[in-house]
């Protein structure tokens, strides 16, 4: 082969495997993304069942119960809607009443919100960001 | 002293202007005198940075809460240590620091680039001062850390809880280092695009200070790892935290750096190659640096955002970013091309190793930026986690890793895959041991898990293997392999050792994300809970009163097979007054390589307390495989080849374009 010859083959492999990496790269990201919702928007999302979605809002006053063990239970609410939330674990240190939340799960057959993961910023001023755009959005929010 | 900081940031502005213009200048045309300028001006700019991060530390340390920046991240009973910490734990101050370790890399190279030729070093200092001013401008007109605040308050507001550790001292400057450093790499990269040629100063001199900012960024991830994982209390290692993909961007492309300049230096071939990921890793540090500071990102490191800051990193960007890769594509034809290889060879294996690096930084950064591009096109709020992140990037490490052994065993030019192949049977033979005999002994094995533990074995093996067949074993008597063992270079010994680093580090992750047990439950005083194998029993909760904090230690005792208490296991929850603020100690007792990790949560009514235990098996690895790394480019770079003024006498003559004699 000559040096062209050779380096074409060198850059159309390379092409070939970058091609494959991209596919790869953008079939993960249909499958592997999951979408941010506030509970007045869950109507008009289409769901599937089983599908990983996130969930944001404010830990909705007087609504925190504490079951059997570890799992505990609680209203996520954008002061429009409100969704029951079930956890097991370990809440992060600043969950709270009218906390902003975002609960990583899966909807059950029961309506409640089944979540594996609650997140709380590390940080007392600092509200997710998604919970606060979303409550701007609605006019329920401001910053201070 | 809070202005004398602040009129010797805006002195170090102005001589960062006349850095990026003089030398520059001086270099066009010729003039000996104004190149001359660049040297003293880069060393006069760190010393005066020096002085204006002296001046603000100086204020923290006596809690000048006149200060507005002092006032918002400082408390006067806060203990010294992380007093000091305390400057760079904010956005103005860490900028601060950016900008010291900026201008420390450029003094560098003005005090030990008197052997480059003069106007490649002219170049570099003045594109050194470009960066310098744009980020000593950013700093003066959005983020002032010298603003004064009056009347001054009697108390300030403290640190946030989470940065108050010993972590805070170790991570960002060695993330900053790392960062920065490959400043330099970017800055001999255009350089060598302005002057149009690279010569061969620019290829021995790439190669140390991608090692060095290598190292640095290594320990700097390691680290921020090991800190989150301890302080956090969720007790996991990695997150694919938008911020951690900032930092990991870079260590990809300046991994894949690191690798091409070994070929261009040794076989002057990749030229374009290398200088092309010389431009990509720093732009991936300017990348990292605006996601960390505009906000745009949801993550756990945020620093209280504006939204002119965010526009003015975005501005210094895309004038970086657009304008380095502008002068790539006008003058990267112009270059001499080096030597050809096959295929099979040192080079195509290294070829190989950085199409898979950058193609993987390529899917991280895809995967960190796709919210935004869907949120700025859609609307739709998504975010992009770890299933995504383990199945684009695990997928493309894995091949890389198993070649991993081949490299080393490669001849330059042409190699010989079969001879390689044969040589690492040995090494191969463990690993699919290890392989059966995880399968065989550890209880809940998965056939993923096996080859994963296999995968490390291999990789250390393999590395060891390069060492043990140059010392001639077998071939050579015992006295001559160990003379041969001495007269290695050591950058062999550093490229053994970084592949055996990354298979401790794979053993470690595989170790944790395979065989690690967990138990939540709630606890009463007295009660024992059993995990693989550990009898923990708590004692109780007891109030302790911190210097700035009070805290719930909840006190557990691990117990031998006969009751008797062997270790003290104390893990709190902490009450932050100054700022409303609780946090999570984990309780950690490390047994061998593997750790106990015990968190607390919430006190139940009845008078228990949520518990979360976590048996980590060989956890350890992880960040161990990080420091062993680390010394690999520490023994690498102290190599005599790579040392600067080795070189030097025998460097003159051939300065000018490399020789193509080799192709």
């Amino acid at each position: 082969m000559t040096r062209k010859q050779k380096r074409l083959s060198v850059i159309a492999a390379g092409a070939v495997f970058l091609a494959t990496a991209t596919g790869l790269t953008f079939y993960a990201l249909g499958q592997k993304a999951s979408y941010f919702y506030m509970p007045a928007d869950l109507q008009a999302a289409t769901l599937q069942p089983g599908q990983r979605i996130r969930l944001g809002g404010l830990v909705e006053p007087g609504t925190i119960v504490r079951g059997q063990g570890t799992e505990v239970s609680f209203g996520v609410t954008d002061h429009e809607k409100s969704v029951k939330v079930t956890y097991t674990g370990i809440l992060p240190d600043l969950f709270r009443e009218d906390q902003g939340v975002i609960t990583e799960g899966t909807f059950g057959s029961d309506g409640v919100f089944v979540a594996d993961s609650v997140l709380a910023k590390h940080d007392e001023t600092y509200m997710p960001k998604e919970v606060a755009d979303g409550l701007k959005a609605k006019g329920v929010w401001q910053e201070n | 002293m809070v202005e004398t900081g602040h009129f010797a940031l805006i002195l170090a502005f102005s001589l960062a202007l006349v850095q990026s213009v003089v030398p520059l200048f001086g270099a066009r045309t010729g003039n000996e005198r104004l190149m001359a300028v660049g040297g003293p001006v880069t060393v006069t700019g760190f010393a005066l940075t020096a002085l204006a991060f002296a001046a603000l530390t100086m204020a923290y340390v006596q809690s000048d809460f006149s200060v507005l920046n002092v006032w918002e991240n400082s408390h006067s009973l806060k203990p010294m240590l992380f007093k000091i910490t305390g400057t760079w734990g904010n956005h103005e101050g860490s900028m601060l620091l950016w900008v010291l370790i900026l201008t420390f890399f450029g003094a560098l190279v003005a005090v030990f680039g008197g052997n480059l030729p003069a106007t490649l070093r002219a170049n570099v200092l003045a594109v050194q001062g470009w960066i310098g001013a744009a980020f000593l401008l950013f700093i003066l007109t959005t983020s002032n850390p010298f603003t004064r605040l009056a009347p001054a308050p009697i108390e300030g507001r403290d640190l946030n809880p989470i940065l108050q550790d010993i972590g805070l001292a170790v991570h960002p400057p060695l993330l900053y280092l790392g960062y920065v450093g490959f400043s330099v790499c970017f800055s001999f990269a255009v350089a060598a695009l302005i002057e149009g040629r690279i010569d061969a100063a620019w290829a021995r001199w790439v190669r140390p200070w991608t090692l060095a900012a290598w190292v640095f960024l290594t320990g700097g991830i390691a680290m921020g790892s090991y800190w989150a994982y301890y302080e956090l209390g969720w007790g996991g290692f990695w997150f694919w935290d938008p911020v951690e993909n900032a930092s990991f961007m870079p260590w990809l492309a300046g991994t894949a750096l690191l690798h091409s300049a070994i070929v261009m230096e040794k076989r002057s071939a990749l030229k374009i190659w290398t200088l092309l990921l010389a431009i990509l890793t720093f732009s991936f540090s300017l990348l990292g640096t605006f996601l960390v500071r505009s906000g745009v990102l949801t993550s756990v490191h945020a620093f209280a955002t504006d939204p002119s800051r965010g526009v003015f990193i975005l501005g210094i960007l895309m004038l970086f970013i657009g304008g380095s890769l502008a002068l790539f594509a006008l003058r990267a034809g112009n270059l001499a091309a080096g030597g050809i290889f096959q295929p099979i060879s040192r080079e195509g294996a290294l070829v190989l190793n950085n199409l898979f690096l950058t193609t993987a930084a390529a899917t991280v950064l895809i995967g960190t930026l796709y919210p935004l591009v869907i949120e700025a096109l859609s609307g739709d709020k998504i975010s992009v986690g770890a299933p995504f992140f383990n199945l684009t990037f695990g997928s493309l490490m894995v091949p890389l890793l198993a070649l991993v052994p081949f490299g080393p065993l490669l001849a330059w030019k042409r190699g010989d895959i079969h001879a390689a192949a044969q040589r690492l049977m040995a090494a191969f033979a463990v690993a699919l041991l290890a392989v059966l005999s995880t399968l065989l002994f550890i209880d809940g094995a998965t056939v993923l898990a096996a080859l994963g533990i296999g995968l490390g074995v291999w990789m250390i093996l393999g590395a060891l293997t390069d060492i043990v067949l140059k010392s001639g074993l077998g071939a050579a008597s015992g006295k001559v392999m160990l003379s041969r063992l001495r007269g290695l270079p050591r950058s062999v010994y550093g490229t053994a050792l970084a592949h055996m680093g990354l298979g401790l580090s794979v053993l470690g992750i595989v170790g944790v994300v395979s065989f690690e047990t967990e138990n939540i439950l709630t606890m009463r005083p007295g009660q024992t809970v059993e995990l693989s194998g550990h009898t923990l029993r708590f004692d109780g909760l007891h109030p302790v009163q911190g210097p700035n904090f009070t805290e719930d230690q909840g006190r557990f005792e691990l117990l031998d097979d006969d009751q008797k208490v062997i270790a003290e296991i104390v893990s709190s929850k902490r009450f932050y007054p100054a700022r409303q603020m609780p946090t999570t100690e984990a309780g950690i007792k490390t047994m061998g390589l593997s750790q106990l990790y015990v968190s607390l949560g919430d006190e139940t009514a009845d008078g228990g307390v949520v518990v979360r235990l976590w048996w980590k098996p060989l956890v350890i690895l992880i960040w161990f495989g990080g420091l062993v790394m680390m010394a690999a480019g520490a023994i690498s770079l102290s190599d005599r080849r790579l040392r600067v003024g080795a070189p030097s006498r025998r460097a003159k003559p051939l300065a000018g374009k490399v020789s193509q004699s080799q192709s």
